[in-house]
This record gives C-alpha cells, structure tokens and sequence, in this order.
C-alpha cells in the first residue's frame, strides 16, 4: 500500500519541482553573450592534422611550451576573418605568436587566404567538423583566445580583432608570461 | 467599434465560462436540473470567441491603426495573406486564437458527444471551463489584443520578416489546434476521475480528440521543421533548440497516450496510466507554450518573449497541472483496476511502447530543462546540444520504431512467441538483406545512419505486414490509416539516416566564374545582382548547377534585407531532384568581390517530411474510420 501511495503522488512531487525551477528562471535576469567556460582552466586535449602540407600544426601539447601566444580561429569563407588580418600582422609585428585553427576549410582555399589578405600564423591546424572549435568553447569565427606558457586560456576575444582591441591584446599576452 | 464589439464578445464569453464551472459544481453535488443548462451555455461560449476573433481579423485586414496591436504588427503595404496571418502572428492575437479554438472544442465535445455518461461529459464541460477562464483571464487583464491607440500612427510597424511565409502562416494555428485538442483530453480525464469512471466509453469519447490533437501536431511539427530547413538556411532540419523540443514533447506523450487509449478502449486496461498520460500530454503543451513565450531559455525561435507573460503562464500551470495532480492522487486509487493480459500480447507490445515513448520524453524534457536548472544552481548558461539527444534518445527510438513492426502482429490478450516470428520472417529478412547492401555500398557509415537504414528497410515492410493476406477492401479504415502512418515512420526515419550519413557541404568565399563541387554537382557562381520585393530588397545570385552532363540547372538564393522592421534575412535556393535536395545559401560579400556560397547535398532528404505527411495521413484516415463506427454505434444505441 505505501509504494502505491509514492507512485500516486510521485508526479506532484515531480511537477512541483519543475514549478520551482521555473520560477526561479523566471526571476533571474537574462544575458545572452556566450563565454566560454573554460577562461582559466586548461586546454582540452585535441591534436589536429595540419591544414598545410609542410607547415606545423596545433596541438594541445604543442601550446604548453613555448610561450604564450594567441590562438586565432578562422576560417577562409568568413568575411570578418578578412577584415582583422591587418590587426593580426600587427600583433605578429608586435612580437606576438599568433597560432591558428581553420574551421572547416579546405587547404587550397586556406592557401588563397594567406596569399590575399597576409600570413601572420606560426602553425595552422585544421579543425575540419568544428569539433575542437566547440570543445574551447567557441561558438563562432573569428575568435581569438590568449593561452599562457601552460597551456592555460586567459582571456577569449569574441568578434574581429579591431584597431582599438590590439593593445589590450598585446598586454593581455605579456599578462600571460 | 468592432474592437469594442470583439471585447465585449470576449467578457461575455468569459462570463459565460464562468457559469458553466458553477452550474457544473453546483449541479454535480446538489442539484441534477442545473446540469441541462451546461450543454447551451458550452456552445455559446465558443460562438462568442469566434466572433471576437473574426472582430480581430477584420480590424487586421483593414489595418484599424487605432488598435495598438494592429498598429504594432500589420502594415498597408503588407500582402493581404500576411495581414490575415499577422492576426495570430504576434503574442495577444495567437493568445485570442488559442481561447477561440478551446471554445469552438468545447462547443463541439457539447454537441457531438452522445454515449459517455452524462455527468462525467459535464464534469468534462466544467473542467474545459475552467481551462477557459484562466486563459479569459490571462488575455483581458494581461494581454487586451483590442487596446485602443491614441492617436493612431499614420503606418503600422510591420510583421517579423521572418513570419512573412506560407509556411509559417499556418504553422502556430496547426499547432495550437494540436494542443487544444489535447486540453480536450485532459479535460476529459478530469471529468473521468471526478466521477470514477474510467473505462471504455471515457476512452472512446477522449480517443477522437487524442488523434485529431496528434495529426495536427504532427502536421505542425514536420511543416516546422521544413520551415526551419529552408528559411533559417542553416541546412539543417532539427536543431534540439528549446522551442523545438517544446513540441516535440506533447508529441512524444500524445503519441503514448494514442496507443493508450486503445488498449483501454478495447480491452478496458491501462486505465490510471491513460489518465496520467491526458494529464502529461496536455502538461507538456503548456510547459511547451510557458517555454517559448517566457524566454528563460535561449532559442533562435524566441519571437514574442516577455517575463511576465511566462510568470502568468505559470500560475494557470501550476493551477491546472497541479490541480490534475492532485485529483489523481486523491481518486486513481479508488479506481477499479481493469483487466488483465499476458506480457506477450498486444497490450504488452502497446505497454513497451509506452514505456519507450516515455523515457524518450523524459531524455528531452531533462535536455531541454538541464540548462535551466545548472544556471539556477551555478548561475552558469550552457546549452545541451545534438551530441546529447541524439545519442541519449536515438538508440531507444530505434528500438521502438523496430518493436513497431511487430506490435500490430500480435494479438490482444495473449499470444505465443513462435508463431509471432514465422509472421515477422519476411520483415526479419529484408532487414538483413538491408544490412549487407548498406554494409558493401557505403562502407564507413556510422552507426546510428547504419541502423536507421537498416531498421527503416524491415520496418517499413513488416509494417504492410498486417494487410497481407486480407480483404483490403474489407479492411477497417483505422487499419489502413495504423499501417500508413507506420510505413511514414519507416520512410521518414530512412531520410533522416540517409541525410545524416551522407549530406556533402562546402563552405567557400566565391568569385564570379568560379567553380566549385559538392557531391555530385559542380557549382559555377554566375553573377550577383540586386533585387526588390514588395517591402525588401535583397541581393540574388545567379547560379548553374550541373550533375555530369545533364543539363544544367538555374538557381537563385537571396540575401534579403526588410526595411519595416530592419531586419535581414537570407533565401535559401533549393532544389528537389529524385534522390535528394541541393541547398545553397548566400552569404556576405569581402571588399575584393569574393561571395560567400554555402552548398550542400542532401540525398534522399525529402523523405523525412514525406514521412511526416504520411504520418498525419494515416492519422487522418484513422480518425474517420473511428468516428464512422462510432457514429453507426451510436445508431444503433438510438434504435434499441
């Protein structure tokens, strides 16, 4: 008899929670920029192909050593990707690593990028179903994010890199050392 | 003055709404004269919602600017398809709609309904009144559509460009129709419980409901979902975005409550879980409406969000659902069980069903909820994406479109195991044969495409199995109509694996000239040139696809950008061949002249909402079938 009675009231039990959590949504107010989760913590593992033949890839391994850098996302169809390559050979000219992932590109198409628009990456790995993309937590490109000598992610820029964005960038990275 | 005349149908239908649950009250513990009036009153009701909605599109076709959400929504310039559909197109308008339909339905359960016991069809009347009266309230004192502006505006602000489409005209009115319909049901199962009795009359006089929410909720979940395919131009079909998952979950339990309630028609089992499910099912539509009009969860789909809508929404849950809960808590219990079967028998395979359908409604109600509940606890927004769903619910509902094939071969009461596999050896088979050719044709697909083709291949034909070796024209109606929809299961689910496993995209920055590939097409970029619309103008790319050496083809995808509201939008260009769809979408354009194209090929996509359509069909041809013999029923009843 009392198991019959738990199953009878279990699904008021059940709804009343689901009222509660409501409710709660309901009073919190709302925002809608995305960021990523992992700022301050380490990277997740990825390893991925080169997207140039002859050129050096990304790698979280390869992000532990070295220095920090930045590491840019970008892709070859992406409009706004085009319009922070100024920013970006600045940031090179400034002294900054900047490594690259190019989400769901193809190598010629990349190739064409770099030759328009300039070529500030020290390596380029090529993430071809977004799937590292989304395990930084990026939810779009360009992005760019700053990682310490430890692997570590910093800061996470949303959007293009604009003029006024390049010195926080550059300290932002001598921050990370 | 026909915003004043629509108000006031509105405060009296409220009025009316009012009566009918005290007279019911009233009638059921007193006095039994009292219940006669129940019946006219349920019928005035929904005449007077009509009018005021009819008093609402007629103030939209004029574009009345006087009325505030005339003024807000409608526009002179605006094709008189989209003026009409602006009608329900926004919040206050689709609330009116929605309290329109509950009160035609109510009329209808009022006139039609004949041979369920009369005081649990008025408990029903009074319950479905009650419904009404929260919704009166909700839309007079929350979201008046007949407020008056003054001054009027000299032009209206227009209607989302995104709303501006055939297809989503009449995707809200498909869907409310879909959720009233199961308000029905649950007003039924209350009626049902106030008076014990539940049984196979109740189950019949609820089922045509049940079937007529489900095919319409099935109409509007497939024709949203081709909408998203080809207007977001994203080229996908299902997102698992929130507002989707909001009708998927009445769909999920009215589906349940579908195989349900035949087991407690025909053999008068299951009778506490069929009312749980009717309270489930029309719980889901309202945690669907409360989701979607609240905005606590992020989704592409939030059109009209507004916190205090959501915090009333809400309470007439937390009233109703609650309520229900109660009710059954305190009566199931004494209600008589009902009667018994065998594991193996039909009522078993429509138990395992249920089952199924269940724990798939719970993995997307705790999906589509989680986010909310880690932000309440850590403040920290995520979101619960395809990964998720489709490997949480994907293996179950292969397993229950599998189990399909044998539940309508099996018989009611009891049944044996051997005999049941020689009548599935010709399905069985074919699934095999299905396996080794996926098996040997595309070698390197993934699992779930892999099973999904292979379960649709046996599926579909064990699913003809129950006409084989009938009369077909004797065959019932409803029988065609279980093994149409069963067959739509199998070809909708065959092109949803055949897109998964293999659809070719290519994303690239084109030039004029240029060409490109994506599975068997090559691309060529023709041109771009501007274009103009009634209210927009857009950018339009000229492209010739060509497939070997076929002839090739013109195609035209648009970038469209509406002026009353700013807003842009973008056209995909689509293409339907035998074996599949070619999508392409424009995007944005650099300073050198370069286009961004995105491309795919989708082979055999079509059949999803194919599918989905044979689905409704089926569906559709049940409920006449039903309704015939009860009709012919109820004939008979009048002779005796």
């Amino acid at each position: 008899m009392g198991m019959r009675r738990v199953i009878l009231w279990a699904p008021l039990a059940l709804f009343a929670l689901f009222g509660l959590l409501f409710t709660t949504g309901l009073l919190k107010p709302s925002s809608s920029t995305i960021r990523s989760h992992l700022v301050g913590q380490k990277l997740p593992d990825f390893n991925l192909p080169a997207a140039q033949a002859g050129r050096p890839s990304v790698s979280s391994a390869a992000l532990e050593q070295g220095g920090p850098r930045l590491l840019n996302i970008f892709a070859s169809w992406c409009v706004p990707c085009a319009a922070e390559a100024p920013q970006l050979a600045q940031l090179r000219d400034a002294g900054v690593r900047i490594d690259a992932i190019a989400i769901r590109d193809r190598p010629d198409d990349i190739a064409g990028f770099l030759k328009r628009y300039g070529d500030p990456y020290a390596a380029i790995g090529a993430d071809k179903d977004s799937s590292v993309q989304l395990a930084l937590g990026s939810s779009g490109v360009p992005e760019t994010f700053v990682i310490d000598g430890k692997g570590v992610i910093r800061h996470q820029h949303i959007g293009d890199i604009r003029p006024e964005d390049v010195p926080s960038l550059i300290s932002a990275v001598q921050a990370a050392r | 003055m026909m915003a004043e005349a629509g108000l006031a149908a509105l405060w009296l239908a409220a009025a009316l709404a009012a009566l009918q649950l005290v007279l019911t009250a009233l009638g059921l513990r007193r006095d039994e004269a009292l219940l006669s009036s129940v019946r006219p009153i349920a019928i005035a009701q929904g005449l007077l919602t009509l009018f005021a909605f009819a008093a609402l599109i007629y103030l939209f076709l004029n574009v009345d600017l006087s009325v505030a959400l005339v003024a807000e929504n409608d526009h002179s310039a605006k094709p008189w398809l989209y003026k009409f559909a602006g009608t329900w197109g926004n919040h206050e308008g689709s609330m009116l709609m929605w309290v329109t339909i509950l009160g035609l339905a109510g009329g209808a359960v009022a006139i039609f309904e004949r041979r369920l016991n009369e005081r649990t069809l008025i408990a029903t009347l009074g319950a479905q009144a009650a419904i009404s009266l929260g919704f009166y309230a909700f839309l007079l004192f929350a979201s008046n559509p007949f407020a008056r502006l003054d001054p009027a505006p000299a032009e209206g602000q227009g209607l989302n460009p995104l709303l501006q489409d055939p297809g989503l005209a009449f995707h809200p009115p498909t869907l409310y129709i879909g959720y009233v319909g199961l308000s029905v049901a649950f007003s039924f199962a209350v009626g049902a419980l106030v008076t014990r009795d539940v049984g196979p009359a109740f189950a019949r006089a609820m089922r045509p409901w049940v079937l007529g929410a489900w095919i319409f909720l099935t109409l509007g979940i497939t024709a949203g979902s081709y909408w998203a395919y080809y207007e977001l131009g994203w080229g996908g079909w299902w997102f698992w975005d929130p507002v989707e998952n909001a009708s998927l979950m009445p769909w999920l339990a009215a589906t349940a409550l579908l195989h349900s309630v035949t087991v407690l028609a025909t053999r008068d089992g299951l009778r506490a879980w069929t009312v749980m499910l009717a309270v489930v099912a029309f719980s889901m539509s309202m945690v669907g409406t409360f989701l979607v009009r609240s905005g606590i969860l992020t989704s592409v789909h939030s059109f009209a969000v507004d916190p205090r809508r959501g915090a009333f929404i809400l309470a007439l849950l937390a009233i109703y659902i609650g309520g229900a809960l109660l009710l059954f808590g305190l009566r199931v219990g004494t209600v008589k069980e009902g009667s018994q079967f065998n594991a193996v028998s039909r009522e078993g395979a429509l138990v395992v069903n249920n089952l199924l359908l269940s724990a798939i409604l719970g993995i997307v109600l705790v999906g589509t909820l989680y986010p909310l509940g880690v932000e309440a606890m850590t403040g920290e927004k995520l979101s619960v994406g395809p990964p998720y769903f489709n490997s949480a619910a994907g293996p179950l509902a292969l397993i229950l479109v599998a189990l399909m094939a044998a539940g309508p071969l099996m018989r009611w009461r009891r049944d044996e195991l051997k005999p049941l596999v020689r009548r599935l050896a010709l399905p069985i088979l074919l699934t095999v044969a299905a396996l080794v050719a996926v098996m040997l044709l595309a070698p390197g697909i993934r699992l779930l495409p892999l099973l999904g083709l292979v379960v649709a291949a046996g599926v579909g034909a064990g699913s003809l199995a129950p006409l084989w070796g009938r009369n077909l024209r004797r065959t019932p109606l409803f029988t065609w109509g279980m093994v149409i929809s069963h067959v739509g299961v199998a070809v909708s689910l065959a092109g949803m694996a055949s897109e998964a496993a293999f659809t070719r995209e290519t994303l690239v920055a084109s030039r004029i000239g240029e060409t490109h590939r994506v599975g068997p097409w090559a691309i060529r970029l023709n041109g771009v040139d501007p274009v103009a619309g009634p209210n927009w103008t857009a950018i339009q790319a000229t492209i010739r696809a060509q497939r070997g050496t076929a002839a090739p083809i013109l195609m035209q995808p648009e970038a469209r950008m509406f002026w009353t509201p700013p807003t842009e939008t973008s056209e995909a260009a689509i293409r339907t061949v035998l074996d599949g769809q070619l999508y392409v979408v424009i995007g944005k354009t650099d300073a050198e002249g370069r286009w961004q194209l995105r491309l795919w090929w989708k082979p055999f996509v079509t059949l999803i909402w194919a599918g989905g359509a044979m689905i409704a069909f089926g569906g559709f041809l049940a409920l006449i079938g039903r309704v015939r013999r009860e009709r012919r029923a109820q004939e008979r009843l009048a002779w005796a």
